[in-house]
């Protein structure tokens, strides 16, 4: 670290290679994170995030044997390495005669564990609605499923804004671990080109600075949201 | 208008209503008093079905739900649009203004066409003298307001009778006034109506008849004045002495 920073400033040889490499970088790792990082994030969040409020629902139901498999399930998640079952979908669909690209093995995993995690947080958003709004709404002979729609789920989705902020934007991140499972996203691309010149501070500094450009951007549209949304709270 | 008959409630051991026997004709007032825990509330709750008595039969307007049989979600559901409950903690739905509160009901329940919705919505906050409000979501409303929203929420779907549990019990005391007028005006255009309620000025100038409740019975029923002024029961005696 040292011998790097001095070489930067003593050497302005050294100080053109690393802005030409970091100019022919740029290029490749933005459109990595254009065409895989963010996509990835995107898709496994909304897909995600459907199973985590159907596995929420599961919990909270009457019904036993949807509660225990939406338990399991969501056990399996919170108890073992995304790492670990990203590996473990990559490897097993093959065994099982599904081929599919990396990208798409990808989402598979990153949604399974999105919906666990943010499963837990919508079925804490659904119980803290107080009792007296469902039974306001049954009162007027709504269904459950009106109800949900209508009275509770809103008002879930204020309460779960800033928690479900958090896991989008851990999500981001978290998908720099589909390199390892060969996904060309940013990180990735930052590896294979260090791979040749060696700059590895330098490539891994830009990903850095690209992952926390994009995570500083959802946090100002976390803001919004979460101000919009309680535009009906004192 | 409403017969109750036989009506039982149990929590698990705990039998809160042991054997109601009711009938209240149409346009009528009923006032409901007793001490805590006598069962007022689950009595109301049971009407509106939000609580499955546990035995015997109630009938609204010539619907009848039989408990000692299993009653099924949908006859549960379409019984419970024959009456409207106003709550004590109000229950507005938090999210939608005062208009969209009134409205939801015949919406998604329903299926009403919206603009009629809207102008009946729109008629029914005038009522309860709420017309310069409509757009007010329920945390820029006073207690009381907030209240009568209650009112004109379970208007808007239309029952046959109106359950009101405890409806000014949580309001500050220059608030009551106006809930009670509202009350007041409705009993007088002819709705039928049982009220649980602490206030015996609303029950001498606006009810039929007054029950009065302990232990899960009806123990005494009669007209305010007599209730008031003569019961017969010693329960009712002790109890009347102690509120007053
Ligand atoms: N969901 C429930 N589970 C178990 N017990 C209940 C439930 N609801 C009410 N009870 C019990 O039933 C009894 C009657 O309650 P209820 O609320 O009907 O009384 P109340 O006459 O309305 O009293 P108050 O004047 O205090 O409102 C009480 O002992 C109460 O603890
Ligand atoms: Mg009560």
């Amino acid at each position: 670290m040292k011998m790097y920073l001095t070489n930067i400033f003593t050497d302005p040889e050294r100080i053109d290679r690393l802005i030409s490499i970091a100019k022919s970088s740029l290029l490749p790792l933005l459109e990595g994170a254009i065409s895989y990082t963010i996509p990835l994030a995107l898709i496994s969040f909304v897909i995600g995030l459907t199973l985590a409020v159907l596995t929420a629902l599961a919990r909270i139901s009457t019904i036993r044997v949807l509660q225990i498999i939406a338990r399991v399930y969501v056990s399996a998640i919170r108890g073992t390495p995304l790492l670990v079952q990203l590996f473990l979908i990559f490897y097993l669909l093959p065994a099982l005669n599904i081929i599919i690209d990396p990208f798409p093995s990808a989402v598979i995993g990153f949604s399974l564990n999105v919906g666990a995690y943010a499963s837990e947080v919508i079925r804490a958003a659904i119980l803290s609605i107080p009792k007296g709004q469902w039974e306001a709404g049954y009162s007027m002979g709504m269904s459950y499923q009106q109800l949900l729609k209508r009275i509770i789920l809103p008002q879930a989705s204020r309460v779960s804004i800033p928690p479900l902020s958090n896991t989008f934007i851990s999500l981001v991140k978290d998908t720099s671990l589909a390199s390892m499972i060969l996904v060309t996203e940013m990180f990735r691309r930052a590896q294979e080109i260090a791979a040749t010149n060696y700059e590895f501070i330098l490539l891994y500094s830009m990903a850095a600075l690209i992952y926390w450009v994009i995570c500083f951007v959802l946090s100002v549209l976390q803001g919004f949201m979460e101000k919009r949304l309680n535009r009906y709270v004192s | 208008m409403i017969t109750l008959k036989g009506l039982h409630k149990k929590f698990d051991e705990l039998e809160v209503l042991k054997g109601i026997d009711l009938q209240v004709d149409r346009g009528k007032v009923v006032v409901v008093i007793g001490p805590s825990g006598s069962g007022k509330t689950t009595l109301l709750r049971c009407i509106n079905v939000l609580e499955t008595p546990t035995a015997g039969e109630i009938s609204i307007d010539n619907q009848t739900l039989d408990f000692t049989d299993s009653v099924s979600k949908k006859a549960i559901s379409s019984f419970r649009r024959l009456t409207g409950m106003v709550f004590q903690s109000y229950n507005l739905f938090p999210h939608m203004t005062a208009l969209g509160n009134v409205m939801e009901g015949p919406l998604t329940v329903k299926g009403e066409n919206k603009e009629a919705v809207r102008k009946r919505a729109e008629e029914l906050l005038s009522k309860v003298g709420l017309g310069d409000k409509l757009d007010y979501y329920p945390f820029q409303l006073s207690g009381g307001q907030q209240q009568r929203v209650g009112i004109a929420r379970a208007l808007a779907m239309e029952p046959k009778v109106m359950l009101f549990d405890e409806p000014t019990s949580a309001l500050d005391p220059e608030l009551v006034g106006e809930v009670l007028k509202v009350m007041k005006n409705l009993a007088s255009e002819g709705m039928t109506m049982v009220v649980v309620t602490h206030e015996m000025r609303f029950a001498e100038e606006a009810a039929d008849e007054v029950i009065f409740m302990d232990g899960g019975h009806i123990i005494e029923r009669g007209a305010p004045s007599q209730i008031f002024t003569n019961p017969k029961e010693e329960r009712t005696k002790q109890f009347l002495n102690m509120i007053q």
